[in-house]
């Protein structure tokens, strides 16, 4: 979980749609979601196809994810067999039918991604590709160049060459690589990417270089101006309660415990967490049930908005609200909380879960009495932290 | 003394004509910082009055230097624009740059950054996604609220803005030299490490709290740092225990950093540099008294 930020990645299809636009040497290739249509796919691409698996998980091909199909029939018969397995708990919703690859003799492993430490961008390339990146790293990490680069000069020709002699590539694939690091660069900028990363990239019979397997995971915060990314999110993997925080404009992520939580800031929430993890050792084990920010200078209709998705959540037994009031004033939050218990009563669902809360900061006096002067039975004010915690995960296992 | 801004400190606000800009500004003004000007170049010339004192718009971040000897800015524009507002302060060679911008895309804030060291690093930049920094009873730079603590001798660097707020609030009846807000996102200026050699220098602060949370290698290399070169006490707290794994595709940025980035590893690293690590925030607290009186 990293504050404030959400990274969106994508599937090898939608990586591969990418690097196809901005030059980066690809395979023809489809996604489809049914196996009747692996038919006409294949039938497009010659009569012979390799199916493979999208999901969002590295070793797909050792569970059988990925197979090669010589005819039209047999796209559909690898089809029906990939679509619908459980590829490490990912369930497979679409596969990509891709044009068959020339005979590989060589795979190699290339990126970029944001080095933090340095704060700056990093290229990354090895002749070692086609595995697990991380295992070059740890076992033979003078295998694995790491170059930097500055975000204001990017990577010219006259750059790539460089990483590439770097990296050790052999002389007759060198400049083929290069083109390759000056395209997935443009990919990398263009699209506001956090990474781009290409494994394989291979060298196939016939002497070219070829993206074979990608992964790219994109900025959101570049959504601005990057209006094409919407469409590259996969709503149905979000959980619905989720999908309905995040149409709300909420920052939420579901756990699997049984204390709701509401706070302002992602570093107070995450240690509201923590408070009510370690509470809970006290009282059965209980555990958060969701992660949710309402953010800075949050008004009472969006506290009501999150109050609402958290009661709306089968496992929550007791709620737990912690805000210390910097931009937010607490007595917003108090507003929202009366307004959100008095909506869920009009629309006649029957509240019964307990709400401890924790007001401080701004204005920490009016939310109080707005509590007070409320009086409803469900809510409770306890003024510290730890206290808080202590009575929410209480509450949670008398449930 | 302080670090990084004092009463002396004279500052402009980038994006003061905005609404966050304008109540921002208000309560800036209220805790005693030393509003000079504003910068809007569709505004230039004209002022903005708060509660009778009229604060004059430039055009441009150079021009508010000139008029005002401003050397401090504090930076609100939206993340479209956040860029190009801090590139232009850079290029100003003003001295601090505060960017309370939240949402700035990464490749914006890693070209700002970049540009900034190939201008030699004469602006420091605290942020982006930040609650800025403030020194009680001096000058308040960012969205802090002035009135939870007072003056006093612990200095604080943190990651986060609400358990930033929620340590002064903590600490409040001992009182802080200056509370930095260095924010969370991948790419920041002022990192943990440059707020603790500043504390570590500053002849009123006894004690450093340090707050950090998941993500990053930054509390892991600000141990090292602690070990090697600051020996005043440091408390320091970790958020993020029990939140759950980033839904990450890949472990590229695993490699680089070298570091898993858990909240244990980073407790576990603080503790070998000699720091105390409390579990909650009032524990923290409490290690930060028991530290204060030993």
């Amino acid at each position: 979980m990293e504050k404030g930020r959400t990274r969106v990645d994508l599937f090898e299809y939608q990586a591969r749609d990418l690097f196809a636009k901005h030059g980066v040497p690809v395979l023809a290739g489809e996604v489809i979601d049914t196996p009747e249509a692996a038919r006409e796919a294949t039938e497009r691409l010659g009569g012979r196809s390799v199916v493979k698996a999208q999901v969002k998980v590295g070793g797909r091909g050792k569970a059988g994810g990925v197979k090669l199909a010589g005819t039209p029939d047999e796209a559909v018969a690898r089809a029906t067999d990939i679509l619908g397995m459980d590829i490490k708990g990912h369930t497979v919703h679409k596969v990509m039918i891709a044009e068959t690859a020339p005979e590989i003799a060589e795979e190699y492993y290339v990126s970029y991604l944001l080095d933090r430490t340095n704060r700056t961008f990093l290229a990354m390339a090895s002749v070692a590709g086609g595995m697990d990146i991380e295992e070059v790293a740890a076992t033979t990490p003078e295998k694995l160049a790491k170059v930097p680069v500055d975000a204001n000069e990017g990577v010219s020709l006259e750059k790539a060459r460089e990483i590439v002699a770097q990296a050790k590539f052999p002389a007759d694939v060198a400049e083929q690589v290069a083109e390759v690091m000056v395209t997935l660069w443009k990919t990398f900028v263009a699209e506001d990417a956090l990474l781009v990363e290409v494994n394989p990239l291979a060298k196939v019979a016939d002497g070219r270089v070829i993206a074979l397997d990608g992964k790219v995971s994109l900025d959101d915060n570049a959504d601005f101006r990057q209006p094409d990314h919407e469409d590259l999110v996969d709503h149905a993997a979000a959980n619905p309660l989720e999908a309905a925080a995040k149409a709300k404009g909420l920052n939420y992520v579901k756990l699997d415990g049984q204390v709701g939580i509401i706070g302002n800031g992602a570093g107070l929430v995450m240690s509201t967490l923590d408070v009510v993890a370690y509470a809970g050792e006290n009282h059965g084990g209980v555990k958060p049930a969701n992660f949710l920010d309402i953010g800075g200078g949050a008004s009472a209709e969006v506290m009501a908005n999150g109050l609402e998705i958290i009661l709306g959540d089968p496992d929550v037994k007791s709620v737990f609200v912690n805000v210390f009031g910097g931009i937010t004033a607490c007595d917003e939050v108090a507003k929202g909380i009366v307004q959100a218990l008095e909506l869920l009563k009009e629309k006649g669902e029957d509240v019964t879960k307990p709400l401890v809360v924790r007001l401080d900061g701004n204005n920490a006096e009016l939310g109080r009495k707005i509590l007070s002067d409320a009086n409803h039975p469900l809510v409770q004010r306890v003024d510290t932290m730890d206290g808080a915690a202590d009575k929410a995960a209480e509450l949670a296992a008398a449930k | 003394m302080a670090i990084f801004l004092t009463k002396d400190s004279k500052v402009i606000v980038q994006g003061m004509t905005g609404a966050t800009g304008m109540k921002h500004t208000r309560l800036m003004l209220g805790d005693g910082t030393n509003i000079v000007g504003g910068v809007n170049p569709r505004k230039a010339g004209t002022s903005v009055d708060f509660d009778g004192r009229a604060v004059p718009v430039f055009g441009s971040v150079a021009e508010a230097m000139k008029e005002t000897g401003a050397d401090v800015t504090v930076v609100f524009v939206p993340p479209a624009f956040a860029k190009a507002a801090v590139v232009e302060a850079i290029d100003a060679g003003i001295g601090l740059a505060v960017v309370i911008t939240e949402g700035i895309a990464v490749h914006d804030s890693a070209a700002f950054w970049a540009y900034a060291k190939a201008k030699g690093n004469k602006t420091r930049i605290i942020g982006p996604n930040c609650p800025g920094l403030i020194t009680p009873g001096q000058s308040n730079a960012g969205i802090i609220p002035g009135d939870i603590t007072k003056p006093g001798r612990i200095g604080l660097v943190s990651k986060s803005g609400t358990l930033t707020y929620q340590m002064m609030y903590e600490l409040r009846d001992i009182g802080f030299s200056s509370c930095v807000g260095i924010g969370g996102d991948p790419v920041i200026g002022t990192t943990h490490i440059d707020a603790l050699a500043a504390f570590e220098a500053d002849p009123d602060t006894d004690l450093i709290v340090m707050i950090g949370e998941i993500g990053g290698d930054a509390e892991e290399r600000a141990a090292d740092f602690i070990k090697a070169n600051v020996t005043k006490p440091v408390v320091g707290y970790v958020a993020g225990f029990t939140a759950p794994e980033g839904k990450t595709m890949g472990h590229a940025g695993a490699i680089v950093s070298g570091s898993s980035g858990t909240a244990q590893a980073k407790k576990e690293a603080l503790e070998a540099a000699g720091v105390k690590v409390g579990k909650t925030p009032s524990e923290t607290a409490r290690l930060a008294r028991a530290a204060l009186s030993a």
